[in-house]
């Protein structure tokens, strides 16, 4: 038996198919078909949490989304927080306790694969209630591509509380999925409604299965779905009013327990009282008193309730509201008086009951209309806000979101959406095939927002504990916005984002404030709708997977020799290469001492390579860089400064001219799509009459930097046709050969001041090459030793010495400044006053006087005692075998007029005096260039 | 996620795109004869205009094409 | 003309089964062309190319065994079989001949790979925003887009879809898509 308060027979759950679960401790059984709400209630636990704030008793209020309530956290299989258990549909083993408020995260990873997916169509549906079926139906008969989204584990939505037109709904669904161009997508909630019909749903594809769940299918999905055309049917909830103690473990709304009924065969008590402010309470009633519900009286807040019937026995009390309930775990007596003029009047009714059904109206569910951009309108006649219609976004409403209550009037909106809908994407929609509805007579309902009572214990969102007297403090204070009266209170801001709350917190507002409540509106809608794990949010974008990962060919040979690797932008580069024992500061010495004293070799290959091609060629590039480029004579190099308009330096790099009307030229390591983007971006808005190409060439060449001052006799015996003598191949010049049987440009280039070459290899060809140089034993290093190198010559590094306030001249760099030049990108700019002075921050040397290895970053201060006045930073910091020191390099305010002085870096642990010298440290006069 | 009419490649989402801000701020003729303040309006000065906004995208991800187009900063239409 | 024996594709030995088969297309000949559409280049390297370059938006066209995709609107991706890029090279720089236009040889620029299954387009949607809805994405139509957080080319071919990638982000794109072929390697 699966619980006492399950009915004989009846509802949507399979009774040959018990399922075991525990909550709180206690073992329980339920059907398959549950929500572990239903489950529990089945079980007669209404008590399933507490509240975050008060600690007040509470128990299940909803059956769906909309829950505030009856929070859980599951332990078993997996640990997850905060859902509502009118979500957790029920699987066997599930181990779940209640929650006061908070929720505890797993402490172990999550094994599940979480992913997500792009999606297209014609015609979106939001939810697979009547309206949303009869909208896909006839946008699905039209040829349209059609998706429909619907949270709950089959469509049906209001018919599945209802138990009514199953048979309809099993036919529309099975049409549905059978069409090539439908996908009907279960157990998924439309979360966000972004601009031009981007709307994004998490789909739970194995949740259901508990441990059972397969492990190569993703958990959970994030659909991303472009749509042409999109059908909000999203419905409407149940709301209720503030009355004192209305959140007693027993209250319900009366369409959940309609649904318990129905839906989930779940008897939701044994003796009911009523309270209602519109007609759909009274089917209510009828439903439960005919399971067997006793139901002890209906009080109805309109004076006259017209077309409401009470179910035989029990008493209709038009203007009656509710007065008192008792009992705190659960309600035992509910206690109802006349109404009049705002305030009781006349004796009490004190009935025996455990059960109080409340209906305070109902909202339309306009989250995602609002989210689209649309406006909600309150609406006299509903006694809610409903979408007004003049959303910019192509979208329809239907059914209940638009207001529309009664099932003939959803089915033929839906219908009338649907067709809509194709029709605007350019589909002939075919004709509906709509059950047979009544259509009931309807008494308007009335909205009451708070009945009289103690407004500290008149809950109005029930999940963040805030009660009529919290509001009051909030209007008491002046504030007259909803917007502020959320912030101020936390109404609407927990993660039911308020779905019972939000209009009644606004009704509640307008009252005390004696306004209109649809001139004070709602608060603004914000995804997502419903909470979305982070695991879903995350997919697959983890791990290495977060960011690509870009690697050279010779990324394989790196991981081999046991290189650790270095992030430049997304490239993986190698940091250094440890021999056996060695720690970093060790290897990279070695590393030094062999470029300076021998030979080594770094792959390059990251470097950005642009061919630039055209007749216009070197105009282009005389414009783009600062120096000279058009003087260049083919087969030469020229090292090249690009600036901003502000003249700020943007990237620098070499330029080879590889002919007449070519060049190859080159961009640091992060900045190659950049610089490719900008080039496009002058040629074609600004210079559309040059007659120049750039193609991106960086992974068609693979570069090795071949370095030291025997290079010269490796690359003589690996290129047996190559002139390598120091006038045969002179600095600054390229020749295409072979090397090592290679198809090979080589550049006399050197970012180390050491006789150097980079040899241009085919990417294909790039282990080849790698490999006959590792045979000769040369040693290979990282960018760790290329920046110690580097900075031994003083040479900047773009974005490390860098930040993008920085000139040339700060650089020291003014020698690649033209003066020739009429202009070039960045010209005007080195004569504005701000640009001009001459106490900017210049990049200089530092010499730590007590041999400290500065942290790159640290401040630069004039004087070890305060006022200590900055003067910049540490851009770059390294050990130098050399020479045989720390050094750094620094921007400083007028630094270079500083050589010489001692001013103070800022350590964890205090000051440390240093000692500014030129940025060029080693062999500053160039010798060994040459070899 | 916008969709941004590429004159090339057609609607693509946002992400594939770079943004150039206003449109129609044309490099001078010639920067030296600009006096520090119109150089600097060059530099810095940006219209920032609650509605319709002309301005400049670059299709990066896909044909690397610079285009203009027309955006309502209020709702993000693209109207022109 | 060195030994080819040596080289390496960025994929090599990448293949991988299931409802999505995936394996790579090493070697393939690619040229980068630009010039003016409209211009007499244009139509001189159509005839020595067999095929006319596709003036429209993300389509290709094919002529025996070398295959244009458009790139931009002056641009084009010229994609042969391996070894024909000093052909192909040849071709377009004489075809073009004295008009501006941009021929550069990028054959290790990008890899291919080809994918193959009645659940590719699914994979794909994993990592791809473009709609590759047979109504929308024909056979020979080709995009410059984003997968996996990386750029590509997607080409449908006649029975398969090949991705164009840079050849840095070859591994990233491979392990990419064996992962995502995890659900397609059990039958649901």
């Amino acid at each position: 038996m699966s619980g006492a308060f399950r009915t004989a027979r009846g509802g949507l759950v399979d009774r040959d198919r018990p399922l075991r679960f525990r909550f709180d401790g206690v073992e329980y059984e339920g059907l398959q078909g549950d929500t572990l709400a239903s489950a529990l209630l089945a079980n007669g636990v209404h008590h399933v949490a507490s509240s975050i704030r008060l600690g007040r008793p509470r128990g299940v209020f909803a059956a769906g989304v909309e829950e505030p309530n009856a929070l859980v956290q599951i332990e078993e299989p997996f640990p997850e927080p905060m859902l509502p258990a009118t979500t957790v549909e029920l699987y066997d083993g599930l181990v779940a306790r209640g929650l006061r408020g908070r929720g505890r995260l797993a402490d172990r990873p999550d094994p599940a694969r979480y992913d997500a997916t792009h999606a297209h169509c014609d015609v979106l549906v939001v939810g697979a209630g009547p309206a949303g079926l009869a909208a896909a139906a006839v946008a699905a008969s039209s040829g349209a591509r059609v998706i429909v989204v619907d949270d709950q584990p089959r469509p049906g939505g209001s018919l599945l509380g209802a138990a009514e037109h199953l048979d309809w709904v099993a036919s529309v669904a099975g049409g549905l999925r059978a069409a090539p161009e439908v996908r009907l997508l279960t157990r998924t909630t439309a979360f966000g409604y972004y601009d031009d019909n981007h709307v994004v749903a998490v789909e739970r594809r194995t949740n259901h299965l508990g441990a059972q769940a397969p492990a190569h299918r993703s958990r959970e999905r994030v659909w991303r779905i472009r749509a042409r055309h999109v059908v909000l049917a999203t419905g409407a909830h149940e709301r209720s009013l503030a009355f004192a103690d209305n959140d007693r473990p027993g209250v319900m709304l009366a369409g959940a327990a309609q649904t318990y009924l129905r839906r989930y065969g779940v008897r939701p008590g044994r003796r009911a009282v009523v309270l209602t402010t519109n007609d759909s309470a009274y089917a209510v009633a009828r439903d439960l008193h005919a399971a067997g519900v006793e139901i002890a009286a209906v009080a109805d807040l309109r004076d006259s309730p017209g077309a409401g019937r009470a179910p035989h026995g029990a008493e209709l009390l038009p203007g009656w509201a509710v007065a008192g309930v008792t009992g705190a775990d659960r309600i035992s007596a509910v206690t109802l008086r006349r109404l009049a003029g705002g305030a009781f009047t006349g004796p009490e009714l004190r009935l025996d009951a455990d059960l109080l059904l409340v209906s305070g109206g109902w909202n339309p569910v306009g989250a995602l209309y609002g989210q689209a951009g649309g406006r909600l309108a309150y609406d006299d006649g509903l006694g809610a806000f409903r979408p007004d219609g003049g959303c910019r976004q192509a979208l329809e409403v239907a059914g209940s979101v638009a207001g529309t209550y009664t099932l003939k009037g959803c089915l033929a909106e839906g219908a009338a959406a649907g067709a809509r809908a194709a029709e605007a994407t350019g589909f002939r929609p075919g004709e509906p095939d709509l059950p047979e509805t009544a259509d009931p007579e309807v008494t308007p309902g009335v909205a009451v927002w708070t009945l009289p009572g103690d407004p500290a214990t008149s809950l109005v969102d029930l999940q963040r504990d805030v009660t009529v007297a919290d509001i009051a403090r909030a209007t008491g204070t002046g504030m007259r916005s909803a917007e502020h009266v959320k912030r101020y209170t936390t109404a609407g801001t927990a993660h039911d984002q308020g779905r019972t709350s939000g209009t009644l917190t606004s009704g509640i507002v307008a009252e005390m404030l004696g306004v209109n409540v649809g001139d004070l509106g709602t608060t603004t809608f914000r995804p997502p709708y419903a909470p979305v794990s982070f695991a879903a949010l995350a997919g697959r974008d983890r791990g290495m997977r977060f960011d690509p990962v870009r690697v050279t060919a010779l990324h394989a040979w790196h991981v081999a020799a046991g290189a650790l690797f270095e992030n430049v932008g997304q490239w993986k580069r190698p940091w250094y290469y440890p021999r056996d024992g060695e720690d970093m500061a060790a290897a990279v010495l070695r590393e030094c001492r062999a470029a300076r004293e021998g030979v080594a070799m770094m792959d390059a290959s990251t470097l950005g390579k642009i061919d630039v091609r055209g007749a216009d060629a070197a105009v282009f590039l005389d414009r783009l860089y600062t120096n000279m480029i058009s003087t260049l004579k083919p087969g030469a190099i020229r090292y090249g400064v690009m600036c901003r308009p502000d003249g700020m330096v943007l990237d620098d790099g070499t330029v080879i001219r590889l002919a007449e009307d070519r060049f190859l030229v080159t961009t640091t390591t992060g900045n190659a799509a950049v610089i490719l983007d900008w080039m496009e971006e002058w040629l074609q808005t600004e210079w559309p009459q040059l007659r120049v190409y750039c193609t991106s060439v960086t992974e068609q060449w693979a570069t090795v930097a071949l370095v030291g001052p025997e290079s010269r006799e490796v690359l003589a015996s690996l290129a047996p046709g190559l002139d390598v003598s120091r006038d045969g191949f002179g600095f600054m010049t390229w020749r295409d050969t072979t090397v090592a049987g290679l198809d090979a440009r080589v550049c006399r280039i050197s970012f180390s001041g050491e006789l150097a070459y980079e040899i241009n290899v085919s990417w294909w060809d790039a282990l080849a090459l790698w490999e006959a140089l590792a045979e000769r034993g040369i040693t290979p290093y990282g960018t760790q030793t290329m920046h110690v190198l580097r900075a031994e010559k003083g040479y900047p590094i773009i974005g490390q010495d860098t930040d993008g306030t920085v000139t040339p001249h700060d650089l020291g760099l003014g020698w690649a400044v033209s003066r020739t030049k009429a202009d070039f990108i960045g010209k005007r700019s080195f004569t504005r006053t701000d640009t001009a002075r001459t106490d900017r921050k210049q990049l200089v040397g530092l010499l730590p006087d007590g041999g400290e290895l500065l942290p790159e970053g640290a401040h630069l201060v004039a004087a070890a005692e305060p006022p200590l006045t900055a003067l910049g930073h540490v851009t770059s910091s390294y050990h130098s075998a050399a020479l045989g020191r720390t050094f750094a390099l620094a921007l400083i305010e007028g630094g270079r007029d500083l050589v010489g002085r001692t001013v103070w870096a800022t350590l964890d642990d205090g000051l440390a005096p240093v000692t500014i010298t030129g940025a060029v440290l080693y062999d500053p006069e160039g010798a060994r260039r040459d070899g | 996620m916008m969709l941004i009419p590429c004159p090339w490649c057609g609607p693509r989402d946002e992400s594939e795109f770079h943004y150039g801000g206003q449109a129609g701020v044309a490099y001078p003729d010639d920067p030296g004869a600009l006096t520090d303040a119109e150089w600097a309006r060059y530099l810095f000065f940006r219209d920032n205009p609650k509605g319709p906004f002309r301005e400049r995208w670059s299709h990066t991800a896909g044909c690397r094409r610079w285009f203009s187009l027309v955006r309502d900063t209020v709702t993000n239409e693209i109207v022109a | 003309m060195a030994d080819r024996n040596f080289r390496h594709s960025p994929l090599e030995g990448f293949s991988s089964g299931g409802a999505v088969a995936m394996s790579e297309v090493p070697f393939l000949a690619q040229i980068n062309l630009r010039l003016d559409p409209a211009g007499p280049a244009a139509a001189a390297v159509g005839k020595d190319l067999g095929v006319a370059l596709p003036r429209r938006g993300g389509t290709s066209a094919t002529s025996g065994d070398v295959s244009v995709l458009w790139l931009g609107p002056d641009e084009w991706l010229v994609v042969g079989p391996p070894g024909a890029e000093t052909r192909l090279t040849a071709l377009l720089e004489s075809a073009a001949g004295a008009a501006h236009a941009s021929v550069v040889d990028v054959s290790a620029q990008r890899t291919a790979v080809a994918l193959r299954g009645p659940r590719v387009r699914e994979l794909l949607a994993l990592g791809c925003s473009l709609d590759l809805h047979p109504r929308v994405f024909g056979v020979g139509d080709c995009a410059q887009t984003m997968l996996a957080h990386a750029p590509v080319v997607v080409w449908r071919r006649e029975s398969e879809f090949w991705i164009l990638v840079r050849a840095s982000f070859a591994g990233h794109l491979a392990a990419w898509l064996e992962d995502a072929g995890i659900e397609f390697t059990v039958r649901d």
